[in-house]
């Protein structure tokens, strides 16, 4: 990769299935527990991931365009930039720290925007409008602003794609607007938008030795002949380096410490309560025609309808 | 500074936003709590009678940028202004509604400033924290509360270290109330070369289509709502014809509009509109948090259910226990009966 090149980054994240909440979900500091839930890709990241790709299928054939997808979180969010190694991006890291534990989206922002920093040049980022398992829709902005590029939330079409400048469609509140800009920007992408390609049969036999060092090395606790695997992948990745799904820590990232984690992170969760209903006088009324006739009889003489 | 700042959105019409005024309501009781100044900030074009529209509320001093360029909200100017009057005037609290346009500048904002933000906050109360470890008590500070995670937990939220505490809070959560009509306060006019850069302007609003919104079911004095378990998109016309008939609108849950049953513009919920009618009628509902956070202030509630063991039950004044496809036209039609 040179400066000639253009790169697009896709910041994406492996969240808890909320569809499928169980018991154990919640630690006691009321943090997520994320070990005790399914995980899947972010819906909004894939939709981000799509536009992406679509911006690289207008350039390629002007100049080499690189798709590099990067997460945080445990070192199982791999998954998610394997599955986009197979739909079409080019590579990805996990950038996975103990000292990320607790941040809150500011904590969040300035550790992805130091790892989108610390890859040089980078024209576009994009992101998902927001994650399902806090609906915020904060972290696209904040890195937008530590990175101090501009941004454009809700994009919901890419419009037209040159290599000196983007037309966006974005939604708003009570409609749509089309906008364009230059490079570098920061694009939030919205649920609206095109859904993902499919995996790809090519890209999928291509990449599906990728992996991490993290997993071969705990496969490698499974496997008898372990050793022999390490050394295996090592050499397949002296060969082909895009297997090698890049791990970063905090201090690949070159960050000031106090801004990582709990202690960067300004919000802190004072309680949660579980939900209880109150419950106010209910009346139990079955499903007979009398019964709803006297109960719309008493709707109608409170002047309620 | 012993003050809160309110970001006033103008709406496509160029008035302050509903949800502008519905903030400044709360923001005042707030401030009164505190014994705290009440500031809003305004940004826009040849914006007409701002006193009439915001003085009501309790606003003690509105900042004011007009400018040509900025009849639509555009991320950069916006920021450069309140990211700079925040730091001269250094407000406790500042708070934004979760619209498009809050959700794009809050981020930013906080970001800039380092400072906490909580987003679609249902609640917001002054009290004070003590820190679990260090013991340090924290006087009058925002406790900005919000559903969180799969929607089982209410969380309560502080930003005890850094100033100001910013929050979002969706339209139709707070209520907007008049403060007092006579309420007098100052118009500051700042000037926009002091506050942003001409490259600010740095990305070109080519076209925008602004669409009326074609359905008003925050408005509806009744609402026939309907969810998951309404079962088709075919089923969801039994619930017009009922909302016809009453003289109601009909919404919706975010799984039945998920599932296609209808337009989003009838979600209702924390993701969606907060709505208070005097009569919401819950139709195959089982009634999650995110989505009773949006109806659960609705003077009445009827629930009709296949499930006598329904979450929304408990919160609905009446329980209807059967199918909401053989309950519908007995209402319609004992309706029609008493009305005739």
């Amino acid at each position: 990769m040179n400066n000639k090149d253009f790169k697009i980054v896709v910041l994406a994240k492996q969240v808890p299935d909320t569809h499928n909440v169980g018991k154990d979900a919640m630690k006691e500091d009321g943090t997520i527990n994320r070990a005790a839930l399914p995980a899947i890709f972010n819906p909004d990241d894939l939709k981000a991931l799509e536009m992406a790709l679509a911006c690289k299928d207008a350039l390629k054939d002007l100049m080499p365009v690189t798709v590099t997808v990067i997460t945080m979180g445990p070192s199982r969010a791999a998954d998610i930039i394997r599955e986009s190694m197979f739909r079409g991006a080019d590579n990805g890291i996990v950038v996975s720290d103990k000292r990320f534990a607790g941040s809150d989206t500011l904590a969040t922002s300035y550790a992805l925007s130091a790892a989108v920093k610390k890859l040089g040049k980078v024209d576009i980022v994009f992101s998902g409008r927001q994650a399902i398992d806090g609906d915020t829709a904060q972290v696209g902005p904040q890195v937008a602003e530590k990175l101090e590029i501009p941004q454009i939330t809700y994009a919901e079409e890419l419009v037209a794609m040159s290599e000196n400048e983007i037309v966006i469609k974005r939604r708003l509140d009570r409609g749509v607007e089309t906008v364009k800009t230059s490079f570098p920007v920061l694009i939030t992408v919205h649920g609206n938008a095109n859904d993902c390609r499919p995996r790809h049969a090519a890209r999928l036999l291509k990449n599906k030795k990728a992996c991490s060092l993290t997993e071969v090395k705990e496969s490698q606790q499974s496997t008898a002949n372990s050793q022999q695997f390490v050394e295996d992948m090592k050499a397949l990745w002296a060969k082909k380096p895009y297997l090698k799904i890049e791990e970063w820590t905090a201090d690949d990232i070159n960050p000031d410490f106090a801004r990582l984690g709990l202690s960067g992170s300004p919000t802190k969760v004072k309680s949660i309560e579980n939900v209880v209903l109150t419950s106010k006088e209910n009346k139990k009324i079955n499903n007979s025609e009398s019964e709803i006739n006297e109960l719309m009889k008493e709707l109608v003489t409170a002047h309620i309808i | 500074m012993n003050n809160i700042l309110v970001f006033c959105e103008i709406t496509e019409e160029q008035q302050i936003a509903e949800v502008s005024l519905e903030l400044c309501s709360k923001a005042r009781k707030l401030a009164d709590r505190l014994s705290a100044r009440l500031d809003a900030i305004v940004i826009g074009n040849d914006i007409k009678d701002i006193e009439e529209q915001l003085f009501p509320f309790g606003v003690d001093s509105v900042f004011y940028i007009n400018d040509s360029r900025l009849s639509f909200y555009q991320t950069l100017p916006f920021f450069s202004t309140i990211t700079k009057l925040i730091q001269e005037e250094t407000p406790e609290i500042v708070l934004f509604g979760a619209t498009a346009v809050g959700r794009d500048l809050a981020p930013r904002i906080a970001s800039y400033l380092r400072c906490g933000l909580t987003a679609d906050c249902t609640s917001l109360e002054i009290g004070d924290h003590t820190d679990a470890k260090t013991k340090t008590v924290y006087k009058d500070i925002l406790y900005q509360i919000r559903p969180a995670f799969g929607g089982n937990i209410i969380a309560t939220i502080v930003s005890p270290e850094t100033r100001p505490q910013m929050a979002t809070v969706r339209e139709g959560v707070m209520k907007k109330e008049i403060y007092n009509e006579n309420h007098k306060g100052v118009i500051r006019n700042l000037k926009t070369e002091d506050y942003i850069n001409d490259t600010d302007f740095c990305i070109e609003i080519m076209n925008r289509q602004i669409e009326a919104q074609k359905v008003n079911i925050k408005g509806a004095p009744i609402i026939v709502a309907g969810g998951y378990g309404m079962g088709s998109k075919e089923n969801f016309a039994l619930l017009h014809e009922l909302a016809d008939v009453i003289g109601g609108e009909v919404g919706a849950t975010r799984a039945a509009v998920d599932a296609g049953f209808t337009e989003m513009e009838r979600q209702i919920g924390q993701t969606g509109v907060t709505v208070r009618p005097k009569l919401y009628i819950a139709c195959g509902i089982s009634g999650a948090v995110q989505h009773r956070a949006g109806m659960d202030q609705s003077a009445k509630i009827i629930s009709i259910n296949t499930d006598p063991n329904a979450p929304i039950n408990s919160i609905a004044d009446y329980t209807i226990i059967g199918d909401a496809m053989d309950i519908i036209p007995k209402m319609i039609k004992s309706y029609k009966n008493n009305m005739l």
